[in-house]
């Protein structure tokens, strides 16, 4: 492959995150590689979600840092995260369901127009223009994803595995240096699951894209990604490469029970 | 100070009818996640289902007992012919189409029994208690004493009745969580039903209490929007909420009357009354910048 | 057979993003302002531009306000009328009170100032949504009237609030017949409704569809929920603001400010939900259908208790009124939650394939 892992470009140190008096995440700590794929697995509700969510600032951790791109921050903030270049999927599809195929693409790119709502309602003239600049973007985004006979589509009238795919390029549309995706294959057949994991590995290697990803199909996690993290009722329980990772006792222990 | 306290404890009475109506609100939120604009509406229907029966002839028992019935049967049509068949709608939907049952209520219940104002005797009657009035110097109206007392032997039985029978816990159990209700076999439209049933019998209620004080008529369901701001501050899904917000909200509308006019009027010239036409809204919004759950509501962690 | 996009290739984005992408609608748009501008005051009576088409297009100005709000943002609003009564009483205001002020300028400040007091009651969308927020708009609906009717400055110290504007006169020319005033509501509507459409369908329209459709992720793709959610107050409130301008300058003349009653904010919440929530079109079809509605009941059910031998005062036509509006909604939302717009939509998709089918 050309692409070239580099520095560290996003580390969490010491995250612990409580709702009340539950506590989702306690003291975990690792890193991301500027271009490389980086996973997290563990058991329901080990809460890789809410890591997701610390990163791109849904969630603000009661205690640690981040360090993204040379700047410590106590916790990040939604618009900081989108505007340095963080985008993400769900786990639970959250497309706008109100909205076609289109439209839904053309909000991803929100952060690069420069028009203000006055120039919108005259619309002849820059509104216009940057409309039509970034059409051709987001159709290139549609011939990438092969999902041009859909465009006009509204969402909710899509199945699962397209609404899938027009979320993974609503985050795409944005042109992000890192992309989170939550559950990028759940639900999905095997046809659908080898599409899926072709276009994250063509964004990672033709746009250099960084990947965050959770997954619960080991064989995909282990065939696709660089450096995997475990994570266990909100513990950190193991963290390296794929080969590294599966033989971590504590992990075996985690899915397939301890014995006592 | 005597006229002070007069004035708080008028008002903390009249916030039990608040209460009544909020009471309405809460229980069939609770069990179907509607938000039932109509609910003012029905203290109407219901209040002068009552009058209108008395005025065939019906004695008061009897007409009690038909306007339960009337609204027994009616909140079964709507749950049946509306609610039902909206089960996939956003909640703002069924918000909106319970403004429409609203609107149609209040045109059905006049075409029903009729449309001028008139009295209702209860047996009760609007006059200062002299034991207050003598030894504290405090006009307290027996009748409204009657009626928090009755509101509160309401709200007793409502919570007996939600505690330990079957049918309570069946209704708990909905509020919690339907699709886990109807695994276990609960029938949900069943449970609908009851509660609108429910909502119906303290509807009636409310308008009867409403009615014997101030004449059954239109302005009722203007009154009984003063719910929504009870609502606001006691939380949508809590009983308790339902009752002390309503005394917050007629204990301070009320003062914000006498109080705050002659503070106006001393820095600008006119006449300032009819703050409490807004003051119980206005109050609400400044306390959803503070509390948006409410005094007792649950907070809302955001799933994604 | 003649509605059918076939042969009609787009061979850029550009044509693909008109706002009419298929040529008979933008014939069928052609003839529509033709009739309404030409047409139209060229054979219709005072009454019918008075009493049917003015009303029309003001309301349909007002809906389309809400619709902004509600149908594209998703931010529900009870309190459309109060944004109306400071609209016509700003606009009032600025005429009486600054010497030589255009009519068209006050106007537009008049839109201002209730996009401004728009802003102030929307702030609570930041913090709640959904029934809260609906609440928190009955409180600009009172609050507002209320200001209205006690301060005597608002209303140039006229008794109980209520206020005759003066005459409309632009460049010298007075508009002061019906027809006129007709021409006047019908430019600045159509107007408005194109700009309306215009951000809609750009990046503004889709900020608020996003936050209407699921905030946090539109939080999430960097859309600011604050800015975003307070512009639709904003434009909404503006909309709203000039419609009560023209409801007091070119429709009634004189209006008191509990004319803009809980009432009339309803109805225009039932034009958006008749016509079609989130439809600029929808909003037209709407304030059309609640309009006529009454003036329909008017004249059926006199002649319906005639026919059935029942006496029917007008106190009965107005209860009746009120439960057809209310099960209207209803209905309305049960079958058809799109509204008239959505009919319409359909009906020109069934068109499309008349009259082969399959």
């Amino acid at each position: 492959m050309a692409r070239q892992i580099g520095e560290v470009i996003l580390d969490l140190r010491n995250i612990s995150l409580r709702f009340g008096g539950v506590k989702a995440l306690t003291d975990i700590s690792f890193n991301v590689r500027e271009h490389e794929i980086r996973a997290i697995i563990g058991p329901n509700g080990a809460g890789k979600s809410s890591m997701l969510n610390v990163i791109n600032g849904v969630y603000h951790p009661q205690e640690g840092e981040i360090l993204f791109h040379g700047q410590v921050r106590r916790d990040m903030d939604t618009h900081d995260a989108a505007a340095a270049g963080i985008a993400r999927t769900f786990q639970n599809i959250a497309l706008f369901k109100g909205m076609s195929v289109l439209d839904n693409l053309m909000t991803g790119r929100n952060l690069k127009m420069r028009t203000n709502f006055l120039q919108h309602a005259l619309w002849w003239g820059p509104a216009k223009r940057e409309e039509l600049e970034h059409r051709r973007k987001v159709e290139e985004v549609i011939d990438f994803l092969e999902i041009e006979h859909i465009r006009k589509t509204p969402v909710g009238r899509l199945p699962y595995g397209l609404q899938k795919r027009v979320e993974l390029g609503r985050a795409l549309a944005a042109e992000p240096k890192m992309l989170l995706l939550d559950e990028p294959m759940a639900g999905m057949n095997v046809e659908e699951k080898q599409d899926m994991c072709r276009f994250i590995l063509d964004v990672n290697d033709q746009f250099g894209t960084t990947i965050v990803l959770i997954e619960h199909d080991m064989g995909v996690v282990m065939d696709i990604s660089d450096r995997v993290v475990v994570l266990d009722y909100g513990k950190k329980i193991g963290d390296g490469e794929p080969e590294e990772v599966k033989n971590n006792p504590e992990v075996i222990a985690a899915y397939l029970g301890t014995q006592h | 100070m005597a006229f002070f306290f007069e004035v708080l404890i008028g008002g903390l009475l009249s916030g039990i009818m608040y209460s009544l109506v909020a009471l309405g609100f809460v229980l069939i939120f609770k069990a179907s996640g509607v938000f039932n604009f109509a609910q003012g509406a029905m203290v109407y229907f219901a209040a002068l289902a009552v009058v209108g029966f008395i005025d065939k002839g019906v004695p008061l028992w009897a007409s009690v007992i038909l306007a339960f019935i009337v609204m027994t049967l009616f909140g079964i049509a709507t749950e049946k012919f509306v609610l039902r068949k909206m089960v996939n709608q956003p909640p703002i939907a069924l918000f909106m189409a319970t403004i429409g049952l609203a609107f149609f209520v209040e045109g059905l219940a006049p075409l029903l029994f009729g449309n001028d104002v008139r009295p209702l005797d209860i047996g009760l009657v609007d006059e200062p208690i002299p034991a207050i009035l003598d030894s504290l110097n405090i006009v307290v109206s027996r009748f409204d004493l009657t009626a928090a007392g009755l509101a509160a032997l309401l709200v007793i039985v409502l919570a007996l009745f939600f505690q330990y029978t079957r049918v309570g816990r069946a209704l708990r159990a909905v509020a919690d969580d339907h699709q886990a209700a109807l695994s276990i076999g609960i029938p949900l439209q069943h449970i609908w039903a009851l509660v609108w049933a429910v909502a119906g019998f303290v509807a009636l209620v409310a308008g009867m209490l409403w009615g014997a004080r101030n004449g059954v008529q239109f302005a009722l369901t203007f009154t009984a929007l003063k719910a929504l701001p009870v609502l606001i501050l006691g939380g949508f899904t809590s009983v308790p909420g339902a009752i002390v917000g309503g005394l917050i909200i007629g204990a301070s509308e009320k003062l914000a009357e006498i109080y705050i006019p002659p503070l106006m009027q001393s820095v600008f010239s006119g006449n300032f009354g009819g703050i409490e036409g807004w003051f119980p809204y206005v109050m609400a919004l400044l306390f959803l910048l503070v509390r948006p759950e409410g005094l007792f509501g649950e907070k809302h962690i955001d799933r994604v | 057979m003649f509605y059918r996009e076939t042969g009609q290739f787009k061979t850029s984005y550009g044509a693909d993003q008109q706002i009419f992408p298929i040529r008979q609608d933008r014939i069928g748009i052609v003839l529509l302002l033709a009739v309404a501008f030409v047409g139209v005051p060229a054979l219709g009576s005072e009454y019918f531009f008075s009493a049917i088409l003015i009303p029309f297009l003001i309301f349909s100005l007002a809906a389309l306000g809400l619709n902004i709000l509600t149908g594209y943002a998703g931010q529900l609003s009870l309190g459309s009328a109060a944004f109306m009564a400071v609209g016509a009483y700003a606009a009032y205001n600025f005429q009486v009170r600054v010497e030589g002020m255009p009519v068209l300028v006050s106007f537009v400040l008049a839109g201002l100032t209730a996009a401004g007091v728009g802003i102030l009651f929307g702030l609570p969308s930041l913090r709640i949504k959904g029934f809260y927020l609906a609440v928190a708009t009955l409180a600009a609906q009172f609050f507002i009237v209320w200001c209205l009717t006690k301060f005597p400055y608002l209303s140039n110290d006229s008794s109980s609030g209520v206020i005759s504007v003066p005459g409309v006169s632009i460049l010298g020319f007075d508009f002061d017949t019906p027809r006129s005033k007709y021409l006047l509501v019908l430019t600045l509507v159509t107007l408005l409704a194109l700009a309306a459409k215009n951000m809609v369908r750009s990046t503004t329209g889709r900020a608020w569809m996003a936050v209407r459709d699921m905030d946090v992720a539109a939080e999430v793709i960097g859309i600011r929920l604050m800015h975003t959610k307070l512009l639709a107050f904003a434009v909404s409130s503006f909309y709203c603001g000039v419609a009560g301008a023209l409801y007091a300058f070119c429709y009634l003349g004189s209006v008191e400010p509990d004319g803009f009653s809980l009432d009339m904010s309803f109805r225009i919440l039932f034009m958006i939900i008749v016509g079609g929530v989130g439809s600029i079109l929808g909003s037209f079809l709407g304030a059309a259908f609640i309009l006529l509605l009454p003036i329909f009941l008017d004249i059926v059910l006199p002649a319906l208790s005639e026919l059935l031998h029942l006496p029917f005062d007008g106190a009965t036509v107005s209860h009746i009124q009120l439960m057809v509006f209310g099960a209207l909604i209803m209905f309305f939302l049960v079958v058809e939650p799109h509204g008239l717009a959505r009919l319409w939509q359909i009906a020109k998709e069934k068109l499309r394939l008349w009259p082969f089918p399959h």
